[in-house]
């Protein structure tokens, strides 16, 4: 019954974009309707242009996400459980957490152009801190009772790490891979558009200047179909790993 | 020494509960919670309600304090019928910490209900001031809710009642979830504010001893699909003490009595006629 | 001050400030002899810090991004929780839109900058709706949540004490719902950032995006590493001035949960 609503919703959008153009309160050739969209995208998918572009931009952004996941969650482990590294990397952590990736836009331009290392260097930077900070938060979850019972059983630092905090803190994890696939999608997205690294980006880039509004708008709803599709996956993952409702943790800045 | 007395001979009825019924649907069938209750509090009166769990107790209060539309039957209001929750009545849920809004103090939470009724602020602030010293809490009342202990954020919702100025009092097993020693001094809150103030209260408790303690009737409900078994005065002193009353011959009999008709109640036996 | 509270004062600013301090100091020197165009001496951009920004250039670029950040942001908040309000209470409501919203929350802002600016051109207009558009979704939904998650039992005792529709909105509904409200506006800040940024380094002719890459075009390394750090410390600040007023807001909140874990 839910979702026969949703799906109702849904329609209800296609048919406003659909009236809204044709009845002239907006200008067609700007915002053209739902059905000529649609026909472009079906043109569009069967140009190789359009795969090649699709396969850059999850290149850029699984790679980004992969080295983002690993890197937070290695050093959040390892920073998380030394209470000293935590006081040490705490203030460093809240000033560079706020620091815009944007803004290394125009570096990263400079520096290596519109090749693939720019794109990873954006997304990595951003997606980092959100796997991190969950990470922080799993380890400091660890129940205090567990982690002394290991202890007195002489367990090693890895052992502790495997059976004690590895457990605990794998949900969280979860969160953060959530939260950072949907920002390395933004982010790839971003550095396609502005910079002009290959990928859906900068095919809506080159339509929107070439005129073709149609087609772009068909980059508008790829890019949020896949948006959706990543924000789906990721959740049933973190569903997956968690028994309990993960929408209880909402968190932090990309 | 059981009979089906109907106390309070000279005042007027406060509440009416008329043949109240309610079900609820549950997809494919239907649920009979309470199939028919019919009683009458007098104004002034403090009568108790008890019955087997799962007798909808809860269900009742809430239709009688008009959050819940029964199904049947109807409830009346100092002669006006109850669609929705009326203006002179307060409830006191049995959630004490989930009653209080967190983010207000414990003055602030007296005072919200005051602020649709067309009062100064003045008048506003002699309400909250008298309940709280009412309830002994006028020294915290800066204080928020999570900061005190349970008993205390008990006495915060009765406060809130208080001031409110309600005409009936319905209480929803206020005390269930507080420790002996606590709900001893509660009770005796409850009936010095209800000796002093004059409200009519309607009590529901699973604890036959409160029962009989406060009550000045109490009546028995029977299990679901629910009625009434019983409807029995209290013929105890009406100065009552925790130490003397409870240790009243009568006080032990009254108690004998309620608890047969309560394990006769969950085993299925139902009212005669 | 006794000693034992001097020497600890004295170590958590020596914890807060010494790996900051030690990377500073690695930058200044790693960089210090440096040849390289892209990576100048950290002396050398610090020197051009104050010939940059404290200029014109903070009225011409600096205030009105901060005004358009300050702008779209406050009202994509309103427009959010004037929404989130409105969807959260009503149950039907919820399960019509939430695939739409799930859907337009998807679509990376950015990509919406080359269709505003179809509509409204390159100027103010243009940034404020990209930044609105961004930000709106992570209030909107975060309230949505938040007032989903009402307390049953206080809705209760509104209706029973006859508490009415403005009451309701002000003592409980948003007070009700501020925590998951205030995590939203904390990530719609920070895409606000970004997107401020981003619309600036489209099609501007002013604003911090703008001398961003107008440097970058220009290969005025020096003044854009300053741009960068520019950008940077007015992240920080922000996020200080939002977490400031958060405590602030939510101190009632960070007690609740302070009690809540004590107890059990």
């Amino acid at each position: 019954m839910t979702w026969v609503r949703g799906i109702g919703g849904l329609i209800g959008l296609a048919i406003v974009l659909e009236a809204v153009p044709r009845s002239g309160a907006v200008s067609p050739l700007y915002f053209p309707p739902f059905s000529t969209i649609m026909v472009a995208l079906a043109e569009e998918v069967e140009r190789a242009s359009f795969w090649s572009a699709l396969g850059k931009t999850l290149e850029s952004w699984a790679l980004g996400l992969a080295i983002a996941v690993c890197a937070g969650a290695v050093i959040g482990i390892a920073i998380g459980s030394s209470a000293l590294l935590r006081e040490t990397t705490r203030s460093t952590i809240e000033f560079l957490r706020p620091i815009p990736s944007v803004a290394l836009i125009p570096l990263v331009t400079l520096l290596f152009g519109t090749t693939l290392k720019s794109n990873l260097i954006l997304v990595v930077y951003a997606s980092f801190w959100q796997v991190l900070i969950q990470v922080l938060y799993g380890v400091q979850d660890v129940d205090p009772l567990a982690r002394e019972t290991a202890r007195s059983y002489r367990l090693s630092r890895w052992e502790q790490i495997r059976y004690v905090i590895w457990p605990t803190t794998l949900p969280y994890l979860m969160t953060g891979v959530r939260l950072a696939a949907a920002v390395a999608l933004i982010l790839t997205i971003t550095a396609e558009l502005v910079i002009g690294t290959p990928g859906l980006g900068k095919e809506l880039f080159l339509a929107q200047t070439s005129g073709a509004y149609e087609i772009m708008y068909v980059y508008v709803v790829v890019t949020g179909i896949i948006g959706v599709i990543v924000n789906v996956l990721a959740r049933a993952l973190e569903r997956a790993v968690m028994p309990w409702h993960s929408s209880l943790r909402t968190e932090a800045m990309p | 020494m059981a009979d089906n007395t109907r106390a309070n001979p000279s005042s007027s009825a406060m509440v009416e509960v008329i043949g109240l019924r309610k079900s609820y649907d549950d997809h494919h069938r239907s649920i009979e919670a309470i199939r028919d209750v019919t009683f009458t509090v007098g104004a002034g009166e403090l009568v108790c309600i008890i019955g087997p769990s799962g007798a909808g107790k809860t269900t009742l209060l809430k239709c009688i304090a008009g959050l819940l539309a029964p199904s049947g039957g109807q409830v009346v209001l100092e002669g006006q019928p109850v669609t929705e929750p009326p203006a002179r009545m307060a409830v006191v849920f049995q959630e004490y910490g989930r009653s209080l809004f967190p983010w207000m103090s414990v003055r602030e939470n007296v005072d919200l209900p005051l602020k649709r009724k067309h009062l100064t602020a003045a008048q506003r602030e002699k309400l909250v001031n008298d309940a709280l010293a009412a309830v002994d809490l006028a020294d915290v009342h800066r204080a928020y809710p999570w900061q005190l202990s349970g008993g205390m954020q008990q006495r915060v919702a009765i406060a809130r009642a208080v001031a409110y100025e309600p005409h009936v009092l319905l209480m929803d097993e206020p005390f269930a979830a507080v420790d002996a020693q606590t709900r001893a001094d509660l009770e005796d809150l409850i009936r010095r504010l209800w000796r002093s103030l004059g409200i009519t209260m309607l009590f529901v408790t699973h604890d036959i001893d409160e029962a009989v303690y406060l009550g000045q009737r109490v009546l028995v409900l029977s299990s679901s699909p629910t009625v009434i078994m019983e409807n029995i005065a209290i013929d105890l002193p009406d100065d009552r003490s925790q130490l003397e009353t409870r240790s009243l011959p009568r006080f032990a009999e009254l108690r004998k009595h309620l608890y047969a008709q309560i394990q006769a109640s969950k085993q299925g036996r139902r009212p005669a006629g | 001050m006794s000693s034992d509270r001097a020497i600890q004062i004295v170590r958590q600013m020596a914890l807060a400030m010494g790996l900051p301090a030690l990377l500073f100091v690695a930058w200044w020197i790693s960089s210090s002899g440096s040849e390289s165009i892209f990576f100048p001496p950290l002396s050398n951009i610090l020197r051009t810090f104050a010939d940059v920004w404290f200029s014109p250039r903070i009225m011409h670029d600096v205030v009105p991004s901060l005004v358009r950040l300050f702008i779209g942001y406050l009202s994509a908040v309103a427009l959010g929780l004037a929404l989130g309000i409105a969807i959260g209470a009503s149950r039907r409501m919820r399960q019509v839109i939430e695939p739409v919203l799930e859907f337009l929350r998807a679509i990376p802002p950015p990509v919406l900058v080359p269709i505003f600016m179809l509509f409204v051109g390159i100027g103010d207009m243009m940034k404020m709706l990209v930044i609105i558009s961004g930000c709106v979704w992570p209030v909107l939904l975060n309230t949505v949540a938040g007032v989903r998650a009402l307390d049953s039992v206080l809705e209760e005792v509104i209706r029973c004490y006859r508490i009415g529709m403005v009451a309701r909105l002000w003592y409980f509904v948003l007070p009700g719902a501020s925590p998951q409200i205030f995590a939203g506006m904390r990530q719609a800040l920070s895409i606000g950032i970004i997107l401020m940024v981003i619309s600036e380094m489209f099609a501007a002719s002013n604003g911090l995006g703008f001398s961003l890459v107008q440097f970058q075009r220009s290969f005025a390394i020096p003044e854009m590493w300053t741009g960068i750090i520019l950008l940077g410390l007015i992240g920080i600040l922000l996020a200080f001035i939002f977490r400031f007023v958060e405590n602030w807001m939510l101190a009632w909140y960070f007690g609740l949960r302070r009690s809540q874990r004590e107890s059990s």
